[in-house]
Parts: C-alpha cells; structure tokens; sequence
C-alpha cells in the first residue's frame, strides 16, 4: 500500500521538475539548471509540416508516376522531408541553426533505423521463438525426438556450445593477449611478421577452418568431437581476439609505462601489474567480440563436432551437438514442428549471447565503480 | 591504523614533519650524483654536449633554460630512462655515491629504485586506488615492506596529501584533482625510498597553492634526498633550490650545453655570464 503511495508521489515530482517552466516564476527558475533541448515545440511544428507537405508530394509523385514499389515513395518522402524542414527552419532562423537542425535530424534518423532493423529481428525471432520456449526444451534433447512427436530441446545443443566455445576461450585468450604483448609492448624483431599472420588470418573464411580441422584431425582417425570444434572456433577466434586486445594495449598512455619503469620495475611486472589492468576493460571487450564471433558459427563445427541429437557431455569423443547446428539441421528439415524448433533455438542462441554481455559488463562496472573510472 | 600522530589542521605542519621525516631518515641516506662530461643523441641528432653537473646531498638542485635545451633529456639521462626511446645513446659518466650507474655494476630497475621520478603531467595509475598507487612501488620492483599503512600515511604526509585523502584512501587515484594526482604521484615515488629524486617540471600543470605544497614538500625533503628538478619558473627555482643549471643551446640545431652552474643566489644576483643574465631577468631573445 504505502509503496504505491509512494510511487504516486514520485511520478508528481517528476512531473513537476519536468515542467517546471508551467509551475515556477522567472526567478525561482534561475534557481534550477536550465533544460536545452536541441529540438524545441517549435521545431515539432516544423517537423509535423514537412511530412505532411513532403509525404502529399511523394504520393502525387507516385500516383502521377505510376510506382509501384513502396520504397521509392518512402526514400522520396525522406528526401523531400529533410529538405523541406530546412527550409522552414531556415525561413525562421538562419541556415547555420537549419544545417545544425537538418543533420540533427538526418543523424537521428538513420541511429533510429539501424536499432529498428536490430530490434525488428528481435521481435521477429521471439515472436516466431516463444512458440516452444517452456523449461522443458532446455532440459530435454532429441535423441527420442522426431518430426512427427512433440517435446524435444535443446540441451544437448547449449552443453555442446558452451563447451566447445568455452575450450576455445581458454585457449585463445591468454594466447591472443600474449601475443599482442609480444607485439605492442615487447615489440620484438617478428612484430610485422606476426601482425601480418594475424591480418591474415582474420580473413578466413570459416569453412576452410573447418576443412583444417576436418582433414588434419577429424579424418585422420580421430573422428568428430567437441574438441575439434572447439580447435576450429579458436582458429577463428584467435585473430579477433589478439587484434582487438593489440589495439586496446596501444592506447594506453607510454607515461603510465614511464612512470611504472621510473619506479624501478622491470618490463614483465609494468605488464602484469599496469599495462593489463587498466587495459581491463578493453580486453574484455575484445574476448567478447571472440565469443560472438565463435558461438554463432555453424560451417566449422558442422565439420568438426558434426551434430548430434543424443545429449553428449564429454567433449573428447564422439560427436556433439551446438545451438547454432541445431538450428541450421531442423530448419532444413520439410517439418513446421521442426522448423518451430529451429526458431526457439535461434531464440535461445540469442538470449544466451545478449546476457553473457550483460553479465560481463556487469562484472566489469562493479570492479570499476570503486575507482570512480567512466570508461 | 594511525600510529603517527598529527595534526589535522596543519597539513605538513611540525609534529608531522618530524615524525615522518624521522622514520624516513632511518631509510635513506643521501648521497651525491655527479655528472661528467655528458652528451646526448637522439639517433643521429646530438642533443647535449659535455654537461658537468654535481648535485650535492642535502641540496635542491634546479635546471632551468628555455625549451628544447635538453634540460629534460639530461634529468632523464639521470635515472637511465633516456634509454628507453629509440635511437638514443650518450657518452660520458653518471655517478651516484661513486659508482657509475651505466658501468654496469647496477641494473637499469636498480637505479631507477634508488634515482626516482615525478613527471611533468601527474600519471597515476588509473587502475589501483589511491593507497594502492603510493604502494605501486613497492609491488612493481619486488620490494617488500614491514607495515604498509604506515608506509601509506609517512607517504602522503610527505608528498603534502594525507589530510586530504585518509578518509579515501580506497577509491580511486583519478578521482582526484590535477594538483592532488602530482602529490599522490610524489607519495608514490617517496615511497620505494629513493636517495635521489628527479623532477621534472612537477609544478607547471598546478595552481599557484598547489605549487605551494609541492614546493613546501620539497624543502622538507632535501634533508633527506637529493633532489634535481626541471622549471620553467624562474621564481620558483629561486625559492627551492640551493644550487642552480642554466642550459642553453647557443646557436640553432647545436646541443644543449650548461653555460653555467653555482650557487642560486649568486646566479640570480651576479651571474658570470651575461646571457644568463638576460635569461634570469627575462630579457633573453
């Protein structure tokens, strides 16, 4: 009860503090911190006019025309949209502030889109996804599972993915941030050389780490196993890895390096114990990037731990299942049950990836607040 | 976690000075460090020629000169961190109580242990926090140290900061102020216990109080460490140094050269050279 009550109050102060203006005299405004806003009533006066204007002409244009498409009238829309609305905002002000609006616009926009495409995929992927998301398909796997029988999951997939990527994390970060100490603060005579290696092979394509694999291991008598996905995702991850954490030690400052060797350190410790730490966050970062790159590859484990619908958790033998293979086999399949599997795992897939960043951001904030650090 | 005792509302004032200064005079037992005959180069280009300086224990030493006369060059010379950047090289000799520190006899970390130094621009580090950066030292050259909050306290007091900070002393070293960094960063070089320590404009990013503090930091130093800084300020060489540098590069695209060294009094009042004349009176060019 007295929570809610609470609340009530809560809402009222926001409301007053957001309109203070309506509420208070000049001078006790003064008292408050002024809000600027880039866009004021009567730049939305402007903006409501200019679609309108804009979007009549687009649909004369189309009707006069004869288009068919939609995006053609949508790209004009926005086209005449811009130019119109600086226009109006010139005709008010001077076409410096219309520039400065225009761009604001323009900028706004296209940020909106790019989170629209993202958060359309999302709400597409759930809405298809959520038909089978239940405990169950995270607890049951599809050794007794077929196109014509319902349950099923994908617990074979999430133990095989996060095994197969977790191997590779392991083996990857400490090579990958080593290497780009070798290459950033050691600056050894092999730098360019490694640093062309490493170029290099960030360009590969991950079916061809795949067929490595395959052939260098898979068909050479050791069959299909966790572990060779895991050598595979590495292969793929490595690259990214050292890359991201080559550039992250370049921009940390040469008079912390300086100022750690003028106390009397030798290189290894103003590594160990100033050079990597306030790179944290940085690195971490990187390792991210490594782990969504690796967790949705499909092409190099389909070639190396191959899929497998029974629950397999010993990574050295036999095949294994992942999310992104689950997906990829029961999509193909002419079955909607299996495709609707499909999608769910794709949903899992995705949620699994959002909140291992979360947690890492997480982890890293609290380990920044007490040093009162933004970045 | 206080054994010292002090007197808040006197930052640096007397119990704190003598208790402090007590405990680190049992550490440090100051010492000459004489330079001879010393050039520089920057790959081909030579940057100093035959520099002799001597500065003495117990005494502040100041380097002054304009820009890019190799006032900076020489100071880092000092603690073997010229070497650091590629390309540079120098002859002649550094000795520190006797010993030359490039014969080979020392390690670079071991000189650099035994010569500290503040830079121009506060560095502390971003990831360790405020006690962590005075004990920063002590990890990074492998040195142990019976009682570190001690140490901590004896520190800050000395750089002029543990008023201001002995109640937050676990947040962060960037939280403070710029004049606040440069103190932490003294603490930080006081604390691996150095028998010289090179400045090298420390105070030329402060304001005028916190210059105050760090130049009261440093007269209450020189007892016990020898001490060379780098300033622009001429008032300021004036007010904490003993013995006083003047370089200068004569003609353009030679190298730096010590036109003339002495007592600061005497340079500043008489000086045998009329271009340090010009210089100290701000009528040079």
């Amino acid at each position: 009860m007295s929570g809610r009550d609470h609340s009530v109050v809560e809402d009222e102060n926001t409301f007053l503090v957001k309109h203070a203006d309506l509420f208070l005299t000049e001078d006790e405004m003064l008292d408050r911190p002024a809000r600027r806003r880039s866009l004021n009533g009567r730049d939305l006066v402007d903006v409501s006019l200019a679609t309108i204007a804009a979007g009549t002409t687009a649909i004369v244009l189309r009707l006069t025309l004869d288009w068919n498409g939609l995006m053609s009238t949508v790209v004009w829309w926005y086209l005449l949209f811009v130019a119109l609305y600086f226009v109006l905002v010139r005709d008010r002000t001077s076409s410096e502030v219309a520039v400065d609006k225009a761009v604001t616009i323009v900028v706004w926009s296209l940020a909106a889109l790019i989170a629209g495409v993202l958060g359309w995929m999302i709400v597409y992927l759930t809405a298809k996804g959520l038909k089978l998301l239940r405990p169950g398909f995270l607890t049951s796997d599809m050794r007794s599972t077929g196109p014509l029988t319902t349950g099923g999951g994908v617990k074979a997939a999430i133990i095989g993915s996060f095994e197969q990527v977790g191997m590779a994390t392991a083996f990857v970060v400490p090579v990958a941030v080593l290497t780009a100490v070798y290459l950033n603060e050691i600056k050894g005579r092999l730098s360019p050389f490694i640093r062309f290696i490493v170029n290099a092979l960030s360009g590969l394509p991950s079916i061809v780490a795949g067929l490595v694999i395959f052939a260098a291991w898979v068909n050479n008598g050791h069959g299909f196993s966790g572990a060779a996905g895991a050598a595979a995702l590495a292969v793929l991850m490595l690259p990214i890895v050292t890359r991201t954490s080559e550039e992250i030690l370049r921009t940390i400052p040469d008079s912390l390096r300086e100022a750690s060797l003028a106390l009397g350190a030798p290189q290894w410790r103003v590594v160990l114990r100033v050079v990597l730490p306030t790179a944290q966050a940085g690195l971490l970062t990187g390792v991210i990037l490594g782990i969504a790159r690796a967790v949705g590859e499909t092409a190099p484990v389909l070639l190396t731990a191959l899929g497998s619908d029974a629950t397999n958790w010993n990574p050295f033998h036999g095949p294994q299942a992942s999310l992104p293979l689950f997906v990829w086999q029961l999509i193909r399949e002419p079955n909607l049950r299996q495709n609707d599997r499909a999608w769910t795992g794709a949903l899992v897939l995705v949620f699994l990836v959002i909140a291992l960043f979360a947690l890492a951001r997480l982890l890293l904030a609290r380990s920044q607040r007490k040093l009162g650090r933004s970045r | 976690m206080s054994s010292v005792v002090t007197d808040p509302t006197v930052p640096g004032g007397a119990p704190v000075a003598v208790t402090a200064a007590s405990v680190l005079r049992q550490a440090s037992n100051p010492v000459d460090l004489e330079a001879t005959q010393l050039s520089a180069w920057f790959g081909k280009r030579k940057v100093l020629e035959r520099c002799d300086l001597l500065m003495e224990r117990h005494k502040v030493t100041a380097l002054i000169g304009p820009s890019g006369c190799g006032k900076s060059t020489f100071l880092r010379i000092l603690n073997r961190m010229h070497e650091l950047v590629n390309g540079a090289a120098i002859s002649g000799t550094v000795e520190l109580d006797g010993v030359d520190i490039y014969s080979g006899k020392l390690s670079p970390t071991q000189v650099r242990t035994r010569i500290g130094m503040v830079f121009q621009k506060p560095n502390p580090f971003p990831s360790m926090t405020i006690k962590e950066n005075v004990l920063a030292g002590l990890k990074l050259s492998g040195t142990s140290s019976p009682d570190r909050d001690l140490l901590v306290e004896e520190c800050l007091m000395r750089g002029g900061l543990w008023n201001e900070v002995k109640d937050r002393l676990d947040e962060g070293g960037m939280t403070l102020s710029g004049g606040q960094q440069q103190r932490l960063c003294i603490a930080r070089s006081l604390a691996v216990r150095p028998q010289v320590l090179l400045m090298d404009e420390p105070c030329s990013a402060l304001d005028p109080i916190s210059t105050r503090v760090v130049e009261e930091t440093i007269h209450e130093l020189a007892p016990d460490i020898t001490i060379a800084i780098v300033t622009h300020n001429m008032q300021q060489a004036q007010r904490v140094s003993d013995r006083c540098a003047f370089f200068l590069v004569e003609e353009f695209g030679k190298p730096g050269r010590i036109i003339e060294a002495g007592e600061t009094t005497q340079l500043f009042a008489s000086p045998r050279d009329p271009r340090t004349l010009d210089y100290v009176t701000g009528r040079f060019g």
